[in-house]
């Protein structure tokens, strides 16, 4: 089927805009704010861009993980970052914010409501990324052997060596080129320009992956508002459009799954219509170098397509923010001309084991 | 331009203390196995799979749908978590709801549960965090002292806790999935258990529950099953914040604004005359007369007027928490979606010894936190 008969063939969405979009500085260790503190600037911000208030807003979403802080409600509290007075329409999923983004654009299809706020909040800095995350992991057969997310990437970047379909160089020079690109980009935890030869003399963290190639430990937030119908006019002279949205998971037993590959975003990508027409820029959340050609590959991105300008996530992986950020960076690129069509990208579990794909449009 | 949709399969676990005998994939699965039997449906028919729990640290597990999507034939599909502390097993109903009224979606499996038994809940709610005042001794710590100004607000006898406690438990006789099945439960059992937190008696307050629920929501051009559907007539949520000098926590404005958007929404303006039967988070047994009011069931202050008349009883006028109520099975995550559940299956006449003869229209209510979050459905047997 042709690009242009798939694309007749998908069910018509309403239109959506990405109104405005904001991130705190994201750092190694921000131990001076709490998370509503980390928030309220970037609520506010993320107001202020489009002259708006709270009042402006129909329904809010979150996404966020309790385990990053310890405690059992950490989203409670960071709903004072929006001042929720009048009570308003609100919902949190324990997902990435990409996830709570896709949770309001699914409400703003049934045309009852014009607007959404959406934010997101990982502290990393807390405790112990490699003993948290493995808390992901099967409670009975896998999480009590305690492996952490670095030694599981790295499995996976063995898988892709093993299958001729990456080397040690093209992760470095993935890192290399991401933390350039993050020169520009003044949010960014890691930027710096080091040739490929040089980081291939970094020591391996767990091998085959050195240190270049591990995303950093990153506390940081990000909100973003929706806007559909007048408001999406009114809010924005050059609106950028979500025109497809979806997510699919994958088992969960790494033993059973091809892990040089990644079917769930392929088949994200073929709902969301990445194909539907050329693509400029894609935002990837691939915290390890590695897994960027596995989406690459996944969305069918060929190699004209700028990725990761912002860095990625080898700049800033703020858990549970870094999939948000990633439909923010990308819609900054429509929104400033500089691409007339985006892909971004969130991902969730071990080694890329549930992944969203969200295509942006410009007009 | 939102699409209709309306409950098609329904399904829970037996609910106990311990159920030592399935994993926590055992125990969703048990639940989402009979949803889909019940409208007649296999897991390749379902579009996408919405799951919801309260705190993951209650079973030390994060982010528990990578590991259950498996177990949930969520494989290839989308598979969404929802948590909105107490009141999750409700908004995660309203999440799936949504995805099918927004077009998205044609069936999608809907998901609830904990685990309690893999650990304490009440000290996993009482971490000490930075910044923050400690909670203390679980929810019964931190709502008994909002229960006591409703007595002293509405002047309401001391007995009238130990009436809903009795009634939820006598409900539970005759539901087959209740965690607690008391029958010589009576106001003098009641009297005589501990002292929990003042004025909360031991039977006063749910029990720690193992157990998931699940139903398979539809569109209408996706209807199966043998039972008529549920359909949606009204569906919001509210959320207002924990500490904030103007809230009343007696009557929370989120409450009110929340019943007041779903009757709206209903066509409903006299909740008490127009609902047949409703289930309503009570996990303490003063907060019927307390959300009786909070609902618009009565005026201020007579909330516990219409419990002691019997109104609330199966037989009353105005049945509540005809399962047993959260008073009776209390799988945390899952509290809230027995609720939307319990209506579905009144309003579908297939609830057995606790059905209410001629029930079409029936309210589910959840809530959590410190009785900030809100989430509500209206289901009718007629299409809206």
């Amino acid at each position: 089927m042709s690009a242009a008969a798939a694309k007749a063939k998908r069910a018509v969405r309403r239109p959506v805009s990405i109104a405005s979009f904001a991130q705190s500085q994201n750092v190694r260790r921000d131990d001076q704010h709490n998370e509503v503190e980390m928030l309220m600037p970037v609520v506010a911000e993320v107001f202020a861009n489009i002259g708006i208030t709270k009042n402006d807003i129909d329904f809010i979403c979150s996404g966020s993980s309790d385990y990053l802080i310890g405690g059992p409600f950490s989203f409670v509290t960071a709903l004072d970052a929006v001042g929720v007075w009048p009570p308003m329409p609100e919902s949190h999923t324990e997902m990435d914010g990409a996830w709570a983004l896709y949770e309001a654009w699914a409400l703003l299809q049934e045309g009852e409501i014009d607007a959404a706020l959406v934010y997101s909040f990982g502290r990393s800095s807390p405790g112990n990324l490699n003993e948290i995350l493995a808390l992901q992991l099967d409670p009975y057969y896998l999480a009590p052997l305690w492996p952490d997310p670095v030694s599981l990437a790295a499995l996976q970047a063995r898988a892709l060596i093993d299958a001729g379909k990456g080397s040690e160089e093209d992760f470095a020079a993935i890192a290399s080129r991401s933390r350039k690109d993050a020169l520009s980009n003044p949010k960014a935890q890691v930027a710096h320009d080091i040739p490929v030869e040089t980081l291939l003399r970094d020591e391996y963290v767990v091998s085959p992956l050195r240190r270049h190639a591990l995303p950093p430990i990153t506390d940081g937030a990000a909100a973003m508002v929706l806007a559909a119908g007048d408001k999406a006019r009114e809010w924005s002279d050059k609106p950028v459009w979500i025109s497809g949205f979806d997510h699919r998971i994958e088992t969960h037993s790494l033993g059973a799954r091809d892990l040089t590959s990644s079917p769930s975003t392929a088949k994200a990508a073929d709902v969301a219509g990445v194909a539907d027409g050329p693509i400029d820029v894609a935002e990837l959340h691939a915290p390890f170098a590695h897994q960027e050609m596995i989406l690459k590959e996944a969305l069918g991105l060929d190699d004209g397509v700028t990725i990761n300008p912002s860095g990625g996530a080898l700049a800033a992986n703020p858990i549970m923010s870094a999939g948000l950020i990633r439909i923010g960076e990308a819609a900054a690129r429509i929104a400033s001309g500089q691409a007339a069509r985006a892909v971004a990208h969130a991902t969730s579990g071990p080694c890329l084991q549930q992944n969203l794909v969200c295509v942006l449009e410009g007009e | 331009m939102a699409e209709y949709c309306a409950v098609i399969g329904v399904g829970q676990t037996h609910h106990k203390s311990k159920r030592d005998d399935v994993s926590i994939a055992g125990l969703v699965r048990e639940a989402a196995k009979m949803a889909l039997a019940d409208a007649d449906l296999t897991w390749t028919d379902i579009d996408a799979v919405v799951i919801g729990k309260a705190p993951d640290m209650f079973e030390g597990n994060m982010m528990p749908e990578l590991y259950l999507a498996p177990a949930l034939g969520a494989v290839g599909k989308p598979m969404f978590r929802v948590h909105t502390a107490g009141s999750v097993g409700g908004s995660t109903s309203l999440v799936a709801a949504h995805l099918i009224s927004s077009g998205i979606h044609k069936r999608v499996l809907t998901v609830a549960y904990e685990k309690q038994s893999d650990s304490d809940a009440m000290w996993a709610l009482s971490v000490p965090q930075p910044f923050a005042a400690p909670l203390l001794a679980g929810a019964g710590g931190y709502f008994a002292p909002h229960i006591r100004a409703y007595m002293r607000r509405s002047g309401a006898p001391e007995y009238i806790g130990r009436m809903v406690a009795v009634k939820d438990r006598i409900n539970a006789l005759r539901n087959p999935y209740a965690h607690l099945h008391l029958p010589d439960i009576d106001m003098k059992m009641v009297e005589d258990s501990m002292m929990l937190w003042d004025p909360l008696r031991y039977l006063e307050a749910c029990p720690s529950s193992d157990g998931a629920a699940a139903m398979v929501l539809a569109a209408e051009d996706s209807l199966s099953g043998s039972y008529p559907p549920a359909w949606i007539h009204g569906m919001a949520m509210r959320s207002e914040p924990t500490m904030f000098a103007g809230r009343d926590q007696v009557n929370p404005q989120a409450g009110r604004d929340c019943s007041a958007d779903v009757y709206a929404q209903a066509g409903i303006t006299n909740p008490r005359a127009e609902i047949d039967v409703a289930e309503v988070y009570v996990p303490f047994s003063w907060y019927e007369p307390m959300w009786l009011e909070n609902l618009g069931f009565c005026d201020l202050g007579d909330g516990w007027k219409l419990t002691e008349a019997g109104a609330t009883a199966f037989e009353g006028d105005i049945p509540w928490n005809t399962s047993g109520g959260v008073l009776s099975s209390n799988p945390i995550g899952a509290s809230g979606m027995l609720r939307f559940l319990e209506v579905a299956m009144q309003v579908r006449g297939q609830a057995g010894e606790h059905q209410i003869d001629g029930a079409r229209r029936a309210l589910g209510q959840a809530y959590g936190g410190g009785s900030q979050f809100f989430s509500m459905w209206v289901l009718g047997s007629d299409k809206p």
